[in-house]
């Protein structure tokens, strides 16, 4: 169909399906008054039983671990597809032009690398206390590394997180998150339940399996991020002729 | 006024249905697409929020102050960080139709063969 | 309903639309950036700072990244009709 017929159509159609839309979000209660009981009944019972602090970092890996479960599936499966469609043939990367002269952008590389990568660790670590979590702090970890590729080349890049450290450690991730329901399934006879005891209230030592859930987590999304990077900085790096011809 | 965020979340799917459809180069298709997504976590936080209440937080705060929803926060923030990850597949499948058929417009792409 | 939350609603809700709005793919990439920041105001005002942490990340670091190699690798093999028509 042209162009001008698919707008035609979009046209009524999506002018029917807001119509529809607007209509069926009136009756939602009103903005700020809450009254279901679930959110209410996390929020009174979670510091006692799990000595976490931050109710969501609780939710995420202890009561709601089977959604999160799924998500890291998702992000796993999305991140296989991306590697079979632009993972060609393993030649050694020659990107002869891509190495970055400029010292003042070294400089500046040497005082933020460490410290972006330090400020991810303490995001995952404290995922359970103040906000935070594997998910966040596996991003930014993973973006102290793409802070390397800027300042330093794809080379320094590349030895820094060669594929095949990258791609165990997502595995690593993603199977060790599954692999600890089934030890809360062996302690307490029922996937993914907490297992270790529960330690104090606001440090690190608390909340049972949810450190260990949160670091696998924050290792998975690390490994995930960076194979994403890898791919897509190496599509970049190829020059456009051997790009066209793979 | 109370129905405001539940507008604005509609509004964000409808203008990104819009951009889907009648986009010409599927890297603006692509970020139409998240822009649908993104009315998704509007519309969760919107339903989750509670007046006068705080972040789900009880470092400082004792456990009776009334405190948000954190279940719609747990399901938002696994799927933002999810969803990058499908864009990048999207805008990978994207790269690929470009080197078969030399164009990334939607309306220029030949019919599926063999 | 405070009036930061209907200022950053707003601001949502035509941020959205200029992502749309704008077809230029390297142009659309800047209006997404603002989008995103303007999302994580609207999650800390709805006291949600975990999404905002994750949103914040992931516009940041991911999302130029992905989206400006990929339009470098069809750069230069297309024209868009919109600037042809100019």
């Amino acid at each position: 169909m042209t162009r001008a017929t698919r707008l035609a159509i979009f046209a009524v159609a999506g002018a029917g399906f807001a119509a529809l839309l607007f209509w069926s979000l009136v009756d939602l209660p009103d903005f700020g008054h809450y009254h279901w009981p679930y959110g209410k009944l996390l929020n009174a019972v979670v510091v006692n039983e799990r000595h976490t602090t931050n109710v969501v970092g609780a939710t995420v890996f202890d009561y709601r671990g089977i959604d999160t479960l799924g998500e890291e599936f998702i992000l796993f499966t999305a991140v296989l597809g991306v590697a079979l469609l632009l993972r060609k043939e393993r030649e050694d990367a020659d990107a002869a032009g891509d190495d970055v002269r400029d010292d003042a952008l070294r400089m500046l590389g040497l005082f933020t690398v460490a410290a972006v990568f330090v400020l991810g660790l303490w995001v995952a670590a404290f995922g359970y206390v103040t906000p935070g979590g594997g998910f966040q702090g596996g991003v930014v970890l993973a973006g102290a590394f793409l802070l390397v590729y800027l300042v330093g080349g794809f080379r320094s890049y590349r030895a820094l997180a060669p594929d095949s450290v990258v791609d165990f450690a997502e595995s690593a991730g993603a199977g060790a998150f599954a692999v600890l329901g089934f030890v809360g399934l062996a302690y307490e006879s029922a996937y993914l339940r907490n297992f270790l005891g529960i330690g104090d209230t606001g440090t690190l030592y608390a909340g049972g399996s949810i450190p260990l859930l949160n670091w696998a987590t924050a290792i998975e999304v690390c490994g995930a991020m960076l194979l994403l990077f890898s791919e897509f900085l190496e599509a970049y790096v190829t020059p456009v002729s051997r790009w066209r011809s793979r | 006024m109370s129905y405001l965020p539940y507008a604005v979340a509609a509004w964000l799917f409808i203008v990104g249905l819009y951009g889907v459809v009648s986009s010409r180069n599927l890297i603006h298709l692509t970020l139409c697409l998240s822009v649908m997504q993104s009315s998704t976590y509007v519309l969760l936080l919107a339903i989750g929020y509670r007046n006068k209440a705080t972040a789900p937080i009880f470092r400082g705060i004792h456990v009776g102050h009334p405190a948000v929803d954190p279940v719609v926060q747990a399901l938002t923030l696994t799927d933002i960080v999810v969803s990058v990850t499908v864009v990048a597949l999207i805008l990978a499948l994207a790269l690929d139709v470009h080197k078969q058929s030399g164009t990334v417009d939607p309306d220029q792409i030949a019919d599926l063969s063999g | 309903m405070i009036p930061l939350q209907v200022v950053s609603l707003l601001l949502v809700a035509a941020s959205g639309l200029s992502v749309v709005l704008i077809r230029d793919p390297r142009r659309q990439v800047v209006a997404n950036g603002l989008y995103g920041l303007v999302l994580v105001v609207l999650f800390m005002v709805f006291q949600a700072p975990d999404v905002a942490l994750s949103m914040l990340a992931v516009g940041a670091i991911a999302y130029p990244l992905v989206v400006l190699v990929a339009i470098s690798r069809v750069r230069g093999e297309t024209y868009d009709k919109d600037e042809e028509r100019r």
